[in-house]
C-alpha cells in the first residue's frame, strides 16, 4: 500500500513538476524524496521543518526502501535518495551510465540496543553470543551467566529496517531460529521485554528506557558518544544521496545540511537517531536522554 | 409467436369483458415489453451475480498472482518444509510450521468456542427464563462488536504477561471452565438416560448412577487441573493465548447461529415430547438437538472459520514463529498463521513486484481462502444431507 501511495506520489511530483532529472534542475523550491523506510521520519521531519521556514518550499517524501530510492534517483525521479545502506557497485555503475553522480550525506547513526528484562543478572554479551542465541545455539540464560530460564527470543518483523539491520550487522548470513518470536514494531517488542524476565530483543537505540536493560556487546555500551564514533559494534550509518553537490544556498542544499545545525541534530535525537558529532563520554543512554529532556 | 399469443390471452382475462381491442398490444409494444423485461431480469440477475463476481475475481486477482510463486519455486517446498526465512539470501519459504499454526491456533479456538458456544445456545433457547435471555443474548453479542485490535490489544498487554506470571492458575482455571460444565452435564443426561433402562426409574438409582459416573469423572477432572497448575509458561505470546481470544471471538457466531437453529425447531415438537412423558435432558438431546443439528453444524463451521480469518489478534499475540510446537498439540508454543504472516510481511520494505516473497504471500492467501472456500461447501453439504435425513 505505502509503495503503490509512494509511487503515485512520485508519479504526481513528476506531473507536476514536469520535469525529469536534470542537474540543472527547473524548479528549485521542489525537492522530490524517495527511499528507506528507516531514513524516512528524518527526512519527513527534515521536510516539515525545511517548508515551515522557507515559503514556497515543497518537499513530498515516500518511503518505498533504499533499493527503490536509488533506483529513482538514479532514474532522475527523485533528489534525494534516502538509504539506511550504502549504494550497491551495480547501483553507481547504473548512475553513471545516465550521468548521475550519487554524493553520499551521512545525516545521522543508527544503532541497535539489545535489551533484557532488569530482573535478568547478565549485563554484557558479545555479537557472538548474541548470535548464537538467536540462531538457538545458546538456549538458556544459564549459558552466558544468568538463572536456568529458557531464553525467548523477541525479532521484529522482517520488513523492517530494525530486522534488516540487525541481521546484518549481527546475524551475518545466518539464519534466525524458528523458535524466534515476531512482534510488528519497536514499542511492542519493548512491551514484551518489559513483561517477560527471559526475553531477549533488539530495538532501536531510541526505545531504550528505564523499563528494560540494554546490554553492554563487546563491553562497549550502547550510548551515542560509542554509536556515534563507531566503537559500539551495531551502529550503521544512515545516507542521503543526491546528485552531485548541490548549489550552495538553494533549498536542496538546505534539506542535506540540515543534519549539521542544532535545529537538525535535535529533530534526528528526538527520532531516535543519533546525530553525527562529537559527545563527551557520558555513562548511559537513559541518563543521556534524560538529561536533554531537562 | 406463441409468447405473443399467450400474453394476449392472459390479458384478456386480465380485463375481463371490457373492450378487448384497446388492450390488444400492438407488436411494437409487445416487442418493447419483452425487450423491457429481458432488461430488467437481466439487470437483477447483474445485481444477484455481483457478489459472486466479486468472489470469482478475488480468485482470479489472487490466484494469478500467486502461480508466479509456484511457478518460480515449485510446490514441494513450500508445502513441506518448516524453514521460513523469506529475506533471507538465498531465501527459504517452506510454510508448513504456518500451515500447522493456523491449524493448531483454530483447533484450539473451536475447543473453547464450540462446547461454550453451543451449550450457552441450549442454555438461552431452551433453559433461561425469557427475562434473563432477552438480558444475557445481547451481552453475549456484544462480544461480536469489539474491534479485533482491542482483543489483540489485551491479549498482548493484559493475557500474555498474566499468563507468564500466573500461567498455572489460569491454565486450570481455564480447565475447570470447559471441563467443569461437560462434565456435569455428561453425568445428568447419562445418568439420566442409563435410569430409564430401568423399569421403576426411581431417584435412588438416578442418584446412584450420577454419583458413580460423577466420582471417576471429577477425580479426573481435578487430576488434570493440578497437572496444569503446575505448569510455568515461558513466553505470555503463545497459541493458547490466542486461542482462547479467538474462542472467545466466535463464541457470538456459534452462539447465535446455533440458538437461531435450535429456536427454528419449533414448540410442536418440544410439546409433543414432553407430552409423551420425556425429561428436559431427553427432549434436549434426543429431540431439540438432533432437528438443530444441521443449524449446529453450521454454526460451528462458521465460527471456525471466524478464527481462522482473523488476523489482528494472531499478529499481535500468537508470537509469529515460524515452528511446529513440539509436541505438536502445546498450545504454550508460540505460532505463526497464515493470516499473520501476509499481514505482516505485506507492506513497505524492499518488496520487488515479481519476487517470490512477494507472490508467497498471495499463495498464501490463495491457500486460506481455498480452506474457507472448501469449509463452506462442505457445510452446505452438510445442512443439506440433514435436511434430507429430516424429511
Amino acid at each position: 500500500m505505502r509503495q503503490v501511495l509512494g509511487t503515485a506520489m512520485v508519479a504526481a511530483a513528476l506531473l507536476l513538476a514536469g520535469v525529469s532529472a536534470n542537474p540543472a534542475r527547473a524548479n528549485e523550491d521542489r525537492i522530490v524524496v524517495d527511499g528507506s523506510t528507516t531514513v524516512g521520519p528524518i527526512a519527513k521531519a527534515f521536510a516539515e521543518y525545511l517548508m515551515a521556514n522557507r515559503p514556497g518550499v515543497n518537499i513530498p517524501v515516500s518511503e518505498s526502501g533504499s533499493g527503490n530510492g536509488a533506483k529513482s534517483l538514479i532514474n532522475g525521479v527523485c533528489d534525494v535518495a534516502d538509504m539506511s545502506r550504502f549504494m550497491k557497485d551495480s547501483e553507481f555503475k547504473a548512475a553513471t551510465e545516465k550521468g548521475v553522480m550519487p554524493v553520499a550525506h551521512v545525516v545521522a547513526m543508527d544503532g541497535i540496543a539489545i535489551v533484557l528484562h532488569p530482573s535478568n543478572p547478565v549485563t554484557d554479551l558479545t555479537v557472538e553470543q548474541v548470535r548464537d542465541i538467536y540462531t538457538g545455539k545458546i538456549k538458556n540464560w544459564k549459558d552466558v551467566g544468568g538463572p536456568n530460564m529458557r531464553i525467548v527470543m523477541i525479532s521484529r518483523d522482517t520488513n523492517s529496517g530494525t530486522y534488516e539491520t540487525f541481521e546484518k550487522l549481527v546475524m551475518s548470513k545466518q539464519e534466525i531460529d524458528s523458535s524466534a518470536e515476531y512482534v510488528g514494531s519497536n514499542g511492542q517488542a519493548r512491551a514484551r521485554v518489559q513483561s517477560t524476565p527471559a526475553a531477549i530483543a533488539y530495538v532501536g537505540l531510541g526505545f531504550v528506557d528505564r523499563t528494560v536493560k540494554a546490554l553492554r556487546i563487546n563491553g562497549v555500551e550502547p550510548t551515542r558518544a560509542t554509536v556515534a564514533s563507531g566503537v559500539y559494534p551495531i551502529a550503521r550509518p544512515l545516507f542521503m544521496f543526491t546528485n552531485g553537490y548541490p548549489k550552495l544556498g538553494t533549498p536542496l542544499h538546505a534539506f542535506v545540511t540540515l543534519h549539521l545545525t542544532p535545529k537538525g541534530q535535535e529533530i534526528i535525537d528526538a527520532i531516535g537517531f543519533v546525530p553525527v558529532t562529537c559527545y563527551p563520554p557520558t555513562t548511559s543512554l537513559v541518563e543521556d536522554r534524560e538529561q536533554s529532556d531537562k | 409467436m406463441s409468447n405473443q399469443i399467450s400474453s394476449t390471452v392472459s390479458l384478456r382475462g386480465l380485463t375481463g369483458q371490457r373492450s378487448r381491442k384497446a388492450l390488444l398490444l400492438s407488436k411494437r409494444a409487445s416487442r418493447l415489453r419483452r425487450l423491457a423485461a429481458l432488461l430488467g431480469h437481466g439487470l437483477l440477475l447483474l445485481i444477484t451475480s455481483s457478489s459472486a463476481l466479486a468472489v470469482l475475481f478475488i480468485f482470479f486477482f489472487i490466484a494469478r498472482d500467486a502461480i508466479p510463486f509456484f511457478k518460480l519455486r515449485g510446490f514441494a517446498e513450500f508445502l513441506s518444509a518448516n524453514a521460513w526465512y523469506p529475506t533471507h539470501d538465498p531465501p527459504h519459504f517452506g510454510a508448513l510450521a504456518i500451515f500447522v499454526g493456523s491449524g493448531l491456533v483454530t483447533l484450539g479456538a473451536a475447543l473453547v468456542a464450540v462446547p461454550l458456544g453451543v451449550l450457552s445456545a441450549v442454555c438461552l433457547s431452551d433453559v433461561l427464563p425469557f427475562a434473563t435471555r432477552q438480558l444475557v443474548k445481547p451481552v453475549i453479542e456484544v462480544l461480536a462488536a469489539i474491534p479485533s485490535v482491542a482483543y489483540g490489544f489485551f491479549a498482548l498487554v493484559v493475557f500474555a504477561p498474566l499468563l507468564q506470571e500466573q500461567g498455572g492458575i489460569v491454565l486450570a482455571i481455564a480447565w475447570y471452565c470447559l471441563a467443569a460444565p461437560l462434565a456435569a452435564l455428561l453425568i445428568f443426561v447419562l445418568s439420566d438416560m442409563l435410569a430409564a433402562r430401568f423399569a421403576n426409574r426411581n431417584r435412588g438409582v438416578r442418584a446412584m448412577l450420577a454419583l458413580l459416573l460423577g466420582l471417576p469423572l471429577a477425580t479426573g477432572t481435578w487430576v488434570i487441573g493440578q497437572h496444569l497448575y503446575a505448569i510455568q509458561i515461558g513466553s505470555g505470546a503463545n497459541a493458547f493465548n490466542v486461542s482462547l481470544i479467538l474462542g472467545l471471538m466466535a463464541l457470538p457466531t456459534v452462539v447465535s447461529v446455533s440458538e437461531d437453529a435450535l429456536q427454528s425447531v419449533g414448540r410442536e415438537l418440544r410439546e409433543g415430547a414432553y407430552a409423551l412423558g420425556a425429561t428436559r435432558s431427553e427432549v434436549l438431546t434426543r429431540v431439540v438437538m438432533p432437528a438443530a443439528a444441521s443449524g449446529i453444524c453450521a454454526a460451528v463451521i462458521l465460527g471456525i472459520m471466524r478464527a481462522i480469518g482473523e488476523t489482528m489478534v494472531v499478529w499481535m499475540a500468537s508470537g509469529n514463529a515460524s515452528q511446529i510446537p513440539k509436541p505438536w498439540y502445546n498450545l504454550l508454543e508460540p505460532v505463526r498463521t497464515l493470516t499473520a504472516t501476509i499481514a505482516g510481511d505485506m507492506g513497505e520494505a524492499d518488496h520487488v513486484t515479481g519476487s517470490a516473497r512477494y507472490h508467497v504471500l498471495f499463495a498464501m492467501a490463495l491457500v486460506l481462502l481455498t480452506i474457507s472456500f472448501v469449509c463452506n461447501l462442505v457445510s452446505e453439504q452438510v445442512v443439506r444431507r440433514s435436511a434430507m435425513k429430516n424429511r
